[in-house]
C-alpha cells in the first residue's frame, strides 16, 4: 500500500513535466495545427542557457527566470523566422522544418556545449519526504515541480478564460477567417502562442533536468511521452494534455516500480499499449470533441 | 500507360545497374560502403514514400519495421544457414506481416494522432531488445557475419559485394513498386489520399488499400533493416533510434514526397549531406566536439532551406529544371498532378 502511494506520487511529479510539454503542444496546434517536433529540442536548450547563467551568477533563480525568457524568444523566434514561410506549402514541409530545428539546435549544443552529460542543479532538496518513518517516494523538489506545472497551467488558462487577449487567441484557434475578420490580427496571436509554448517548453526543461542529465538529445524521450500524452488527452484540449501527462507519468511509474528493471526497459512499450488502447476508443483522444466530416 | 511505362522503368533501372558497377569498381572501399547506404536507404524511403505520398498516411516508425528485418536477418543467419536472399526475402515477409497487423491498428487514425502512435512504435520496440537480453542479445547486439561468394574469388573486396547486393535490391524494389504505384492499386491509393468519401463511392476498399500501403511499405523497410544488418555485421537496438523514423520520414518529404525518384534524392541527401560536411569540418582543423556536431548542425539548416525554397523537395525543383528547357519528366503521383481535388480533412496527411 505504501509503496503504491510512493509509485503514484512520484508517477505524478513526472506526470505533471510530460503534462508541461503536452499543454506547449497543443497550444501550438490550437493556433498552427502543426505538431512543432523542435519542442524538446528549444527545451534542452533554453536548459543550457540556464546552467551557464547558473554557472556565471550563482544564482538558481536567476538561471530559472532567463530560461523561461529564452524560451518566450526561441518559440516566438522559431514561428517567424521558419514557420511562417512555410504555412501554405503542403503540409508535411513546415513539420519537416521543426524537426530541421531540432537537429540544427541538437548541432548548436554539440557546438557550443560539446557532447558530455551535465548535471543540473534542483531548486530544493531532492531527498524523499517522509510522514513519521514512512518514506512518501517524493522529495521537496517533486512537490515544487508540480506545483510549478499546475501554477502555469491554471495561469494559462485563466488567461485564455477572463482575458481579452485570451478571447483572441481562442476566437483565432476557433476560426481564423471569421478572427481575422473582425479584426483580430490572428498572425500575431499565433506568435504569441508560440512563444508562451516556448515557456512551457523551458519550465519542462529546467523541471526535469535534475532528474536525467543535461546533453544535446536529453530531451527527446521527455518529448516522445509528452507527445504521447498530448495524443491520448486529445491536440484539441488543454485539459486533455493535463489529464494524458499524468495518466501516463502514474502508469509509467507503475510499470517502472511493479515490473523491475524489464518494467523499465519495457516504459516505452507500456507507453504505447495506453496509447493504443485509448485511440482504440477515441481515435481522436478522450477530450476530442465529436468527429466532423464533411462529405 | 502501363505498357509504355514498364520499359521506361526497366531501362532506366538498368542503366543505374551499370552505372553502380563502374562506379563500385572506380571508387575506394568506403565509397562503397557509402553505396550500400544510400541503397538501403533508398529501400526504405521509397517504402515509405509510397505510404505517407500516396496513400496518406504519415508513419514515424517505419524505424521499427527496419529493426524487424534485422532482427529477423540476424536470427535466421544465426540459427538457420540458408543462403542470405532467402533470408532477406523472408525477412521483408515476415516484417510485412508485422505491417499488416501495424496497419489494421493505425486504420482509424489520422494524421497527427497516427504520427504520434507510430513514432511510439518506432521508439517502443527496439526496447523490447534490452527486455529480452537472451534472444536478442541486449545493448551488445546480434553478430552477422556475411562473406563474398566463393566464384567472385578471393581477392574481391566485400564492400564492393555488399554495394552491389544492396543496389540490386533497392533497384528491384524500386522497380516493383513503380509498377505497383502505376497499377489499379496504386490508383486506389492515390483515390483514399485525396478524398476518402469520393474512393468509397467509386467502389474503393478503403480499410483495405490503407492496410495494403502499410504491409507494402513495412516489406520495403524490412528488407532495407535486412541489408543494413549484413553491411554492418551488427544488430544492435541502438541502430534503431527515433533518429533512424524521423530520418526516413526526412528524406521522403526533402526528395520529393510520393515520388520515387524524390526517395533516391532525398537518400543521397540524409547519407552525404553529414559526411561532406564532416569532411569539410575536421580538414579545417577545428575541436573534435565542433566537427563532429557541424554535420549535424548543417544537417537540420539544410533541411529548413530544401523545405522553405523547394516546397514539392527536390524532385520537385528537378521537374522545374527540366521543364526549363522544354522537357516534361514522366507523369508521377503529386497530389497535384493527379486530380486539382483537395484532400477534404484538414489533417489530412500531417
Amino acid at each position: 500500500m505504501v509503496e503504491f502511494l510512493q509509485f503514484t506520487l512520484s508517477g505524478l511529479s513526472f506526470g505533471m513535466i510530460y503534462a508541461a510539454i503536452a499543454l506547449s503542444l497543443v497550444l501550438i496546434w490550437r493556433g498552427t495545427r502543426l505538431l512543432n517536433f523542435a519542442q524538446g529540442g528549444m527545451a534542452m536548450f533554453t536548459t543550457y542557457i540556464a546552467l551557464e547563467v547558473i554557472r556565471h551568477t550563482g544564482s538558481y533563480w536567476a538561471g530559472f527566470v532567463v530560461a523561461l525568457a529564452a524560451g518566450v524568444v526561441l518559440g516566438a523566434a522559431a514561428e517567424l523566422a521558419v514557420v511562417r514561410p512555410a504555412l501554405g506549402k503542403p503540409e508535411l514541409n513546415a513539420v519537416i522544418i521543426t524537426i530541421g530545428l531540432l537537429i540544427l539546435l541538437e548541432g548548436l549544443a554539440g557546438i557550443f556545449y560539446g557532447g558530455q552529460y551535465r548535471s543540473f542543479p534542483a531548486a530544493f532538496s531532492v531527498i524523499g519526504l517522509r510522514v513519521g518513518s514512512t518514506p512518501l517516494g517524493v522529495s521537496r523538489f517533486d512537490v515544487f515541480v508540480a506545483l510549478a506545472v499546475l501554477a502555469a497551467t491554471l495561469l494559462l488558462a485563466a488567461g485564455f478564460r477572463y482575458t481579452s487577449a485570451g478571447l483572441r487567441m481562442r476566437a483565432a484557434a476557433f476560426n481564423a477567417t471569421v478572427a481575422r475578420l473582425s479584426g483580430i490580427r490572428v498572425a500575431r496571436v499565433i506568435t504569441v502562442g508560440w512563444a508562451l509554448a516556448g515557456l512551457l517548453g523551458a519550465l519542462a526543461g529546467v523541471l526535469v533536468t535534475p532528474s536525467t542529465f543535461l546533453y544535446p538529445n536529453s530531451m527527446d524521450s521527455i518529448f516522445v511521452f509528452g507527445f504521447t500524452a498530448a495524443v491520448i488527452g486529445g491536440l484539441d484540449s488543454a485539459l486533455g494534455a493535463v489529464v494524458g501527462g499524468l495518466l501516463l507519468g502514474v502508469v509509467l511509474s507503475y510499470a517502472g516500480g511493479y515490473l523491475g528493471s524489464q518494467g523499465s526497459d519495457l516504459t516505452a512499450l507500456v507507453a504505447l499499449g495506453i496509447l493504443v488502447v485509448v485511440l482504440m476508443l477515441r481515435p481522436d483522444g478522450i477530450f476530442s470533441g465529436a468527429r466532423v466530416r464533411r462529405v | 500507360m502501363t505498357t509504355r511505362s514498364t520499359p521506361r522503368v526497366l531501362g532506366a533501372a538498368l542503366v543505374a545497374a551499370v552505372l553502380i558497377a563502374i562506379l563500385s569498381i572506380k571508387l575506394n572501399s568506403f565509397r562503397d560502403y557509402q553505396i550500400a547506404e544510400i541503397a538501403i536507404e533508398v529501400t526504405a524511403v521509397a517504402g515509405l514514400t509510397i505510404l505517407t505520398g500516396l496513400s496518406g498516411q504519415i508513419s514515424l516508425g517505419n524505424g521499427a519495421f527496419m529493426a524487424i528485418g534485422a532482427y529477423v536477418t540476424a536470427l535466421l543467419l544465426l540459427h538457420l544457414n540458408w543462403p542470405f536472399y532467402l533470408v532477406l526475402v523472408l525477412a521483408a515477409a515476415i516484417t510485412a506481416a508485422a505491417g499488416a497487423v501495424v496497419g489494421v491498428a493505425a486504420a482509424r487514425l489520422r494524421g497527427p494522432y497516427l504520427a504520434g502512435a507510430t513514432l511510439l512504435l518506432g521508439v517502443a520496440l527496439p526496447s523490447v531488445a534490452y527486455a529480452y537480453t537472451g534472444f536478442f542479445g541486449g545493448d551488445q547486439g546480434l553478430d552477422v557475419t556475411f562473406t563474398t561468394p566463393a566464384f567472385l574469388g578471393a581477392n574481391f573486396p566485400l564492400t564492393r559485394w555488399e554495394a552491389w547486393v544492396c543496389s540490386a535490391f533497392a533497384l528491384v524494389t524500386l522497380v516493383l513498386l513503380a509498377n505497383l504505384g502505376r497499377s489499379r492499386v496504386g490508383r486506389s491509393w492515390r483515390a483514399v489520399r485525396d478524398d476518402e468519401v469520393a474512393a468509397a463511392l467509386a467502389g474503393v476498399n478503403v480499410a483495405a488499400a490503407r492496410v495494403l500501403a502499410f504491409v507494402v511499405s513495412a516489406a520495403c523497410a524490412g528488407l532495407a533493416g535486412g541489408l543494413l544488418a549484413i553491411v554492418t555485421g551488427l544488430v544492435a537496438p541502438g541502430a534503431f533510434t527515433i533518429t533512424l523514423s524521423i530520418a526516413l520520414l526526412t528524406a521522403a518529404v526533402i526528395g520529393g514526397l510520393g515520388t520515387l525518384p524524390g526517395a533516391v534524392w532525398g537518400s543521397l541527401v540524409i547519407v552525404l549531406v553529414p559526411t561532406y560536411a564532416t569532411d569539410v569540418a575536421t580538414s579545417h582543423g577545428l575541436s573534435s566536439s565542433v566537427a563532429s556536431n557541424i554535420p549535424l548542425a548543417a544537417y537540420g539548416a539544410v533541411l529548413i532551406l530544401v523545405m522553405l525554397l523547394f516546397p514539392q523537395g527536390i524532385q520537385g525543383a528537378v521537374r522545374w529544371l527540366l521543364g526549363l528547357f522544354g522537357i516534361s519528366s514522366a507523369r508521377d503521383w503529386r497530389p497535384s498532378d493527379v486530380s486539382p481535388v483537395q484532400p477534404r480533412e484538414k489533417e489530412g496527411t500531417q
